[in-house]
């Protein structure tokens, strides 16, 4: 895949992402749970290396609409096609094309750095050779080398998030799915991990994020905010500020979400 | 109960230890009866376990605690009428529905729902339609403000709130700190722990805290006035490129990404060298400009001046 398609009308945050390659295609999803429709005619593209930021207030159908991405439910109705595979019949195929990660399930806590890596390479169907090769790799880039041997648990939770990351794009999937990557961990490292993501998005995965850092949804090439199972708006950071006239994301936010909550 | 004492909280040297990590370290600071005082700070920083010690859950290793002139340790069961604490785990009964919650804490403290309905009225009256729900089936919006009636039912003086709103949508967190606002207005004295550096400028006071110690405690005012540099926000067309060309710039003191800005502080003090630096790495359409820091920026720079 080269990157010579893009126009300047593109180059968001990470200015390397082009629309020529589509990786994640929703058409009309629909979910319920028998008259609650938790998910209500979703569709939207996301593209190859693009970081798309999915937000929304809690409630607003946003897991349920991860799950579905992620092969883990199935639709109502409507079309989905995710890393080239059906959201219907290809689910296992799905599983195995991406990466997730989420604040409160990543890392085995009993299990060594080194461990982790190794099982999770071993999930995903790595070779023997292929996960010692980008053990050491991710050892050396991490800077791991005096704590692989220790347990997730005595490491700082800053380190914890960036191997869970690391772990989560270790067999080099299509699209990456973080859920509230950052909650909890300190101003500085938020920042290193968003560094990784533009990193990883620059190699051409696609980054899909939620968060309730509106600062962060300002790093995103596009975001979708969430409202009542729809999807109340799209657009890049600046197109949505503009749109709703303010200058802060969390602004947009307030505006679109504030109507809604208030009738919970 | 007697509150003649100015100081609602005061603590001087309280430390606590598991194992080998050092989860408090020295901690001193005073807090004034009707202050909303904010402990900020990202997970293990050791504000629950400061928490958990001034609510008597825990006992410190060294140092002393009196809330309301009651020490943490001797006059524990007395300090336990006083305050109302609200844990960071969603801790109310799930099976129990909205009112059952509620008057089980009433009853608990000796009190009922109509004695200090006043004080929760204006929350109470946003869940109760839901009053026959089970607590588990609330969102999570409704969840907070059913455990913060709880938490208040027996008119603590002091009110106590270990991350209330982690993990919570940019909506109710500012829904939640209005709620604190008007509480704070019958008097009460309310300590808050969050994650979420701009909830600090809702506070009175803020102590900002990282790695079991308080960087700094003032009015939000001022920590932002201590910030000792001059801090600019600077924008071009590609801000990965930016980044990596600031961060390698040996003028560079820090550069941090905020939203779509980078803001940085530079060694030299004359900021004609940034424009000129960026030209010379060829960025076009860039803007540069002085701005007022803010509480995150200024977490940012204690945490570095700290690690020198």
């Amino acid at each position: 895949m080269t990157t010579q398609l893009i126009n300047k009308s593109e180059i968001a945050a990470n200015g390397k992402f082009s629309k020529a390659e589509t990786v994640i295609s929703v058409n009309n999803l629909y979910k319920k749970f028998g008259d609650f429709v938790a998910n209500d005619n979703l569709s939207f593209d996301v593209y190859k290396g693009e970081i798309f930021g999915f937000l929304g207030a809690n409630g607003a159908g946003k897991t349920t609409a991860i799950r579905i991405l992620c092969g883990l439910s199935k639709p109502t109705s409507g079309k989905l096609n995710i890393a080239g595979f059906d959201g219907y019949k290809d689910t296992e195929k799905i599983k195995k094309s991406i990466g997730y990660m989420s604040q409160k399930f990543s890392l085995y806590e009993d299990l060594t750095v080194v461990e982790n890596i190794r099982f999770y390479g071993g999930i995903y169907g790595l070779s023997r050779k292929e996960i010692k090769l980008r053990t050491e790799k991710l050892v050396e880039k991490l800077n791991l080398e005096e704590v692989k041997d220790k347990l997730i648990k005595d490491l700082p939770l800053g380190w914890r998030q960036k191997l869970a990351f690391s772990v989560a794009i270790l067999h080099e999937p299509k699209i990456v799915f973080l859920d509230e990557p950052t909650g909890g961990v300190d101003p500085i490292t938020r920042r290193q991990f968003w560094d990784m993501i533009y990193e990883a998005a620059n190699n051409g995965i696609t980054v899909f994020v939620t968060t309730h850092y509106m600062d962060e949804a300002e790093y995103c090439n596009r975001v979708s905010i969430m409202v009542d199972g729809k999807i109340a708006a799209l657009d890049t950071p600046d197109g949505l500020m503009k749109t709703f006239s303010v200058h802060t994301m969390e602004e947009v936010f307030l505006k679109l979400a504030r109507g809604v909550n208030n009738n919970e | 109960m007697n509150s003649t004492k100015e100081n609602s909280i005061s603590v001087s040297n309280l430390s606590k230890s598991y194992g080998n990590i050092l989860a408090l370290n020295k901690l001193s600071f005073e807090i004034a009866k009707g202050e909303l005082f904010g402990f900020i700070g990202p997970d293990g920083a050791g504000k629950t376990t400061l928490f958990r010690i001034l609510t008597t859950l825990l006992l410190a290793d060294e140092g002393n605690a009196t809330l309301c002139g009651l020490d943490v340790v001797k006059d524990f069961k007395k300090i336990r009428q006083i305050i109302g604490y609200m844990p960071g785990k969603f801790s109310l009964y799930q099976d129990l529905s909205v009112e059952e919650n509620l008057s089980f804490f009433a009853t608990i403290f000796g009190t009922t729902i109509q004695e200090n309905y006043e004080l929760i009225k204006d929350i109470y009256i946003q869940i109760e339609p839901f009053r026959k729900r089970p607590a588990g089936k609330l969102s999570g919006g409704m969840k907070q403000k059913l455990a913060l009636c709880c938490a208040m039912i027996h008119k603590p003086e002091i009110l106590v709130l270990d991350e209330p709103t982690t993990g919570v949508d940019a909506v109710s967190r500012k829904e939640f700190w209005e709620m604190l606002r008007k509480l704070k207005e019958n008097g009460i004295t309310i300590i808050v722990s969050t994650p979420y550096m701009d909830e600090a400028s809702l506070c009175d006071r803020v102590a900002l805290m990282q790695g079991g110690i308080i960087m700094s405690t003032n009015t939000p005012e001022n920590i932002i006035k201590q910030f000792d540099t001059p801090l600019y926000a600077v924008k071009s067309h590609s801000m990965y490129q930016l980044m990596n060309d600031l961060k390698t710039w040996n003028q560079t003191e820090s550069a941090h990404l905020f939203g779509q800005y980078l803001h940085l502080t530079i060694k030299d003090k004359d900021s004609n060298a940034i424009e000129t630096y960026l030209k010379s790495k060829s960025h076009q359409d860039f803007e540069i400009q002085q701005i007022t820091p803010n509480i995150e920026d200024a977490f940012m720079r204690l945490m570095a001046n700290k690690s020198k």
